[in-house]
């Protein structure tokens, strides 16, 4: 049965000991390093200093982040956590799906990698039905077309259309 | 009048026209579809608005962050689900009301509360747009300091009970908008000599990372929900003159509304929290409320339409933004070298006043468009998750890469998602982080600029508005500290009182030796006195 402590602890108990130790670590190296990393700059105010605001966010960050860690009602990693953890590595897919996504759009053009990688990624996720890849390749082209097309947002052409014809090439560097 | 004619002229374009109809409709859209959400549609479409004109662009963003709560009550009177956080508390009597076969009523109820919410606060703020002209030059670097501090206090102690984690997660923002090299120093900070690092962590992939590709991690791992939708009946009109019925409670809540949506750190949730209280407490029938109670419907909807004007104060009158949307919106103006601040008040009034009427013009645009739409519109909700998480993928690729074409910025920017992911399956609050690098950076350059006038310490708060100001943070700090106590020694108590005999075996003997020696000694006692009394009988 949880303590009172334990029941009045906002959120999920799993992943929040693993996750205030990752922290306050973390911080107490980055605030090891605030001597070689930042500069004191002789006859300038304190406030001035180069080293003041690293200093007090990474002193915000020990400090509270301690405070928080040595106020929580746990001590102890369980098995909760450890499958929280495993929890969190999941997502680590997704982020290089996304990488994947960022590093092919240069090579082979916006268009052609985002109507491939959508139906792609849909079918990943479970999605069999025609319906639904059509819809993925839909929207791409729906994307592509809003963003690039008409919002003229800065997204590179491929590499690959370097070897279209002439007016074509343009095209495509342009609008896919 | 000249003002309000400058001001439709620069409304008077058709870039301006389209961004009322897009704002307006999009924003409806991206609210009726669970899980996408205001800040994931604002910070995917940041980086194209900055190819826009400062007034299209902040039209389109505001129509978002404005309609996107219309659109949220539908999902959260239909299916139970909000469609944004902020509708959660219009679950509480929409569904209910979905549930006895009033769905329609419930929806034009929330559509009628939400336009009086937003109406109410726009016209509320052009009144009080001359006022804060007149204040807005009162507020220098000092002052602008005190209220970037008081803002970043306010959002911590908000979080109540994650109060330290989100103190220092937002000690974290503003270490991280330190990063790179400093521009007075021109030194380098927390760079560890990497190139990618020296010109700084940009805040739109933080913010891309931290709400659009978090909330695509959290959809694409999560499961596809089965969601029975009710049949509409009955007339969308009925709303306007139900809320006709309660001008009262609809009153005290658009203006709980515009007070919180303007004290940075607060918003919807707590004038919601007020206004459904004091609706409850002055109803004729508070036992409705939480069964589909109108009244408690009203109050929901329109204190938290009511914000959205208002949070534009803070960001418009100082230059300090009171929550994430804003933080974001913020941004805009700077890529476009419009500066918001008293400046913008004193010089560019009309502007300001532009961006008033667009708002008034779009919760017009948004109830009819909502009047006429809603039976195509609700088929949205039905999208499932884990295809949103991919089309929300996809989607924050334009948002990452279009800035400065780099790939590390999407790295960046994956990294924060999932720093995002695990904050939101922690439940811990991630919006700090956003405060923190924004208010941080002003904070950061407005002591700089103040302290350079100041030779003792107490000569920064020599000014009225300063004092006031330092006063407020004293008060907030105080007021925390004393709940806190509070709480803690409400906990003692508690735990007191659950407090349980030891399980040890030595203790057990112990208590039980205890037990048997009351007893016996009882029985000793009794006797001994049955004895004496006897005895005294006898004489």
């Amino acid at each position: 049965m949880p303590t009172e402590r334990e029941r009045r602890f906002v959120g999920p108990r799993r992943g929040q000991l693993i996750f205030a130790l990752f922290f306050v670590s973390v911080s107490i190296l980055l605030l090891s390093q605030i001597g070689s990393q930042t500069k004191w700059v002789e006859n300038s105010k304190l406030f001035a200093q180069p080293r003041f605001w690293p200093a007090v966010g990474l002193a915000g960050m020990v400090l509270l982040g301690a405070a928080h860690l040595y106020l929580m009602p746990w001590r102890r990693i369980t098995r909760d956590d450890v499958t929280e953890l495993r929890k969190w590595a999941q997502v680590l897919e997704f982020a290089a799906w996304f990488m994947a996504y960022v590093l092919l759009v240069p090579l082979i053009g916006y268009l052609p990698v985002t109507m491939a990688f959508m139906p792609l990624l849909t079918w990943r996720m479970g999605y069999r039905q025609p319906g639904m890849l059509w819809l993925s390749v839909g929207f791409a082209v729906a994307v592509v077309v809003l963003f690039k097309g008409l919002l003229s947002v800065k997204i590179p052409g491929g590499a690959i259309y370097e070897f279209l014809p002439g007016a074509l090439r343009s095209f495509f560097i342009l609008y896919l | 009048m000249d003002l309000l004619q400058s001001a439709f002229e620069i409304l008077m374009r058709w870039d301006v026209v389209l961004a009322l109809l897009a704002g307006s409709v999009g924003g409806v859209l991206i609210g009726a579809i669970p899980g996408v959400g205001p800040a994931v549609a604002i910070a995917i479409l940041l980086p194209a608005t900055f190819s826009m004109d400062p007034i299209v662009g902040l039209t389109v963003l505001l129509g978002i962050y404005g309609s996107s709560m219309y659109g949220g009550a539908i999902p959260a009177i239909l299916i139970n689900t909000p469609g944004t956080a902020v509708n959660a508390l219009t679950t509480y009597d929409g569904y209910p009301m979905t549930a006895r076969g009033e769905p329609r009523r419930a929806l034009s109820l929330a559509y009628s509360a939400s336009f009086f919410g937003g109406m109410f606060s726009v016209i509320c703020l052009i009144l009080f747009a001359p006022v804060l002209a007149k204040i807005a030059p009162f507020f220098g670097s000092r002052e602008i300091f005190l209220a970037a501090l008081l803002g970043i206090i306010l959002v911590i102690v908000a979080h109540r009970g994650q109060s330290l984690i989100a103190g220092a997660l937002a000690a974290f923002g503003i270490f991280i908008q330190s990063i790179g090299l400093e521009p007075v120093k021109y030194t380098s900070r927390y760079t560890f000599d990497q190139p990618f690092l020296s010109s700084g962590i940009n805040l739109i992939v933080v913010v891309l990372g931290l709400f659009a590709l978090s909330q695509a991690f959290v959809l694409l791992t999560s499961e596809d929900e089965k969601i029975r939708m009710t049949r509409l009946r009955g007339g969308l009109f009925q709303g306007l003159r139900e809320l006709g019925r309660h001008p009262r409670v609809a009153t005290v809540s658009a203006s709980f509304g515009v007070l919180m949506g303007m004290i940075p750190g607060v918003g919807e949730f707590t004038a919601q929290f007020m206004s459904y209280t004091y609706a409850q407490r002055s109803s004729k029938r508070p036992q409705d409320f939480g069964k589909g109670s109108s009244e408690g419907l009203i109050a929901a909807e329109t204190a938290n339409n009511a914000v959205p004007a208002a949070a534009m104060v803070p960001l418009l009158a100082l230059g300090i933004p009171g929550e994430a949307l804003t933080a974001m919106m913020l941004s805009v103006f700077y890529v476009h070298n419009v500066v918001p601040g008293p400046g913008l008040f004193q010089n560019d009034m009309p502007f300001v006043v532009a961006l008033y009427i667009a708002l008034l013009i779009l919760n017009v645009l948004v109830l009819i468009f909502l009047l006429l739409a809603t039976k195509s519109l609700i088929q949205v909700v039905r999208i499932p998750n884990r295809f949103l998480g991919v089309c929300i993928l996809t989607l924050s690729f334009v948002g990452v890469y279009s800035l400065r074409n780099s790939a590390t910025d999407c790295v960046m920017a994956a990294l924060f998602g999932v720093l995002g992911y695990i904050l939101k399956r922690l439940s811990l609050p991630s919006v700090p982080i956003i405060l923190g690098m924004v208010l941080g950076g002003i904070m950061e350059v407005k002591l700089r600029a103040g302290m350079a006038r100041v030779k003792e310490p107490l000569d920064f708060i020599d000014r009225p508005v300063a004092f006031l100001l330092f006063v407020a943070i004293l008060l907030v700090l105080a007021s925390h500290f004393l709940r806190v106590i509070r709480e803690r020694a409400d906990l003692r108590a508690a735990e007191r009182g659950m407090q349980k005999s030891s399980h040890r075996f030595g203790n057990m003997l112990g208590r039980r030796r205890q037990i048997f020696l009351k007893d016996r000694f009882k029985k000793v006692r009794a006797r001994h006195a049955r004895r004496l009394s006897k005895f005294k009988d006898l004489f």
